[in-house]
């Protein structure tokens, strides 16, 4: 197992030399590619580049359609629908990326220290990643129902029963609690991986200048684990933006009140689906999709760099 | 200091078990209520927890509303599919992007890491489509075939053959033994970690999919768990001993799953991460 890079480098130029003398099969290695070249190339790339020439048609689930400039796209922008899913899509970002950045972190303090019984703290608070968003979403319309869990208990310290379910922000709002209370665990795990690298003489040397918990969290955590803080700003804003299920399952497939709740996946999957689906002006919204996803991907990252800069 | 020390650790498991009702909490509830009797008052205030009365007719009822068990069933041949797929094109793959000398190699590479970054979510019109084209639209092959090799897995596999060492298949070659044979026996038992993080991750994700199952199937008789409980929910919304039944039948084996397999889980969240 030990082996210093020097003759790795070496031992691989001369297994390239044995290689031209006695030449393997030239179809071998593709034939080891084949496959997954064959489902990314069918499944994935090419619906995504038919997506793309869709999104400039006014192709139908049963007629090809015909191109038709940027028709799709000017309509978008006179489609009240489509500015109520991107509005929604836009604030689940906002309200969700906050939450999934720092909500994680304290929980992984919380977890990281070796005390009796903290794997299974940690394998409990890791139990919703598990579960399939629909059970998730249904367990969260019954806790949040009228008569439910959650009502029962407001009602009985006084507060009185919420239509969590039933307004229009609240809804949205709720759906974004769920979604944070899923994703809890999956970031908690990927701060646990990057506190352990944090070397523990930095929390130590703080303790004795006098630094306090807070101080400590602020000046020796967080700029040791920001890296990770982006990565998770990343990965969670993209993830926030294409949100589909926890509203649909607690919206209703048609988005709540007057369809208030609807997000731009909701509205791709609503309007490109069934016999009369528009496929074009559904690959029109994906396309908006693409392009906000890549730009908050971007956008994260930069902050990252600038911030070490 | 040492009241200090025992406060803190007080503190610290007093915020545990808070966040531990947080999070278990709900899973339990939804339990509870699958196990209370029809008679029993499921709304009542201040609420209760515990079924007065545990009883598994809410269980039976849901096999007689919706065909619960053909759906789990068709959930697991899904799962199932998905897992051999996945370990088996992405070994594959990863290895040849590894380990093999081709031309188009980098090309091969390429095409996966762009494939990682589409959002699944935004082709998802065309994918189906594209069944409709195949003629696979509404059967469990066209819920299987799209996530069949994940780009992601592959690059995984890449990864953890890339971090073999060399010298063994480099003396195995010497041997005369060829491609195949240095697969088989030698650079893929020595990556089985990976084959089981990938393996976990393709039966969650596909036991758990919700949107490209919806999707894709329209016959009730195709329906997958996911999907059949978002229909027994439509259907009979009001009936919540009945959803808290079907919800507990859908996440008990994969939090059985979980309970016996945590080590690849977590493990399977650091890999994906940092190439997600």
């Amino acid at each position: 197992m030990v082996s210093s890079t020097v003759t790795g480098v070496r031992r691989a130029e001369s297994v390239g030399r044995v290689r031209r003398v006695r030449r393997q099969l030239p179809t071998s290695p593709w034939l080891f590619a084949a496959p997954g070249l064959l489902i990314t190339g069918a499944f994935i790339l090419y619906p995504f580049v038919s997506t793309l020439v869709n999104a400039f048609t006014d192709r139908r689930t049963l007629i090809p359609g015909e191109f038709v400039g940027l028709a799709n796209f000017r309509e978008l922008l006179h489609d009240d629908m489509f500015w109520i899913g991107l509005r929604n899509s836009t604030l689940y970002v906002l309200g969700v990326v906050p939450a999934l950045v720092i909500l994680p972190l304290l929980l992984a303090l919380l977890v990281q220290k070796n005390i009796p019984g903290i794997t299974f703290f940690r394998s409990a608070f890791y139990t919703p990643v598990v579960a399939s968003i629909v059970v998730v979403g249904l367990i969260w319309v019954w806790l949040l129902d009228e008569r439910g869990l959650i009502n029962s208990l407001l009602e009985t310290v006084g507060i009185g029963r919420v239509g969590f379910l039933s307004d229009q922000w609240l809804l949205l709002l709720s759906a974004m609690a769920v979604t944070v209370w899923k994703g809890l665990g999956y970031y908690m795990i990927i701060y646990l991986a990057a506190l352990a690298n944090v070397p523990r003489e930095l929390h130590e040397a703080a303790a004795v200048d006098g630094a306090g918990a807070v101080r400590r969290f602020l000046t020796v955590t967080v700029p040791a684990v920001r890296s990770t803080m982006a990565l998770v700003g990343a990965l969670s804003s993209v993830a926030a933006f294409k949100v589909f299920s926890e509203v649909y399952l607690m919206a209703g497939p048609s988005g709540g009140p007057a369809g208030e709740d609807t997000t731009l996946v909701m509205l791709v999957q609503r309007t490109g689906t069934g016999l009369t689906g528009r496929v074009g002006y559904a690959s029109a919204i994906s396309v908006v999709v693409f392009v906000v996803t890549v730009a908050l991907m971007l956008l994260v990252l930069r902050t990252d760099r600038r911030g070490e800069s | 200091m040492r009241a200090v020390r025992t406060r803190e650790l007080v503190l610290r498991y007093v915020l545990l078990l808070a966040v531990l009702a947080l999070t278990a909490g709900p899973f339990l509830w939804q339990l509870s209520t699958s196990l209370k009797g029809p008679t029993e008052d499921i709304f009542s205030s201040p609420p209760k927890f515990l079924p007065s009365h545990p009883t598994l007719h809410n269980y039976e009822r849901v096999a007689d509303t919706i065909p619960v068990w053909d759906y789990a069933l068709n959930s697991l041949k899904v799962a199932t599919a998905n897992v051999v797929t996945n370990c088996v094109g992405s070994a594959l793959a990863g290895y040849a992007l590894a380990r093999l000398r081709y031309r188009g190699r980098r090309v091969t590479t390429l095409v996966f890491v762009l494939a990682m970054l589409v959002p699944v979510e935004g082709i998802i019109i065309a994918q189906f489509t594209t069944m409709r084209e195949l003629g696979l639209n509404n059967t469990l092959i066209g819920v299987v075939l799209p996530g069949s090799i994940g780009a992601m897995n592959v690059l995984l596999m890449r990864n953890a053959f890339l971090n073999l060492p060399y010298e063994i298949e480099e003396a195995a070659y010497v041997d005369g033994a060829n491609a195949w044979q240095r697969f088989l026996r030698i650079a893929l038992p020595s990556v089985r970690g990976t084959v089981a993080v990938v393996a976990i991750f393709a039966f969650m994700g596909a036991w758990d999919d919700f949107l490209w199952p919806l999707i894709v199937l329209s016959d009730p008789s195709k329906f997958t768990l996911t999907i059949g409980l978002n229909y027994l929910h439509g259907t009979f919304a009001n009936d919540e001993r009945l959803v808290a039944a079907g919800t507990v039948i859908a996440v008990a084996p994969l939090i059985a799953l979980f309970a016996c397999l945590q080590r690849y889980f977590f493990r399977g969240v650091g890999e994906g991460a940092v190439k997600g």
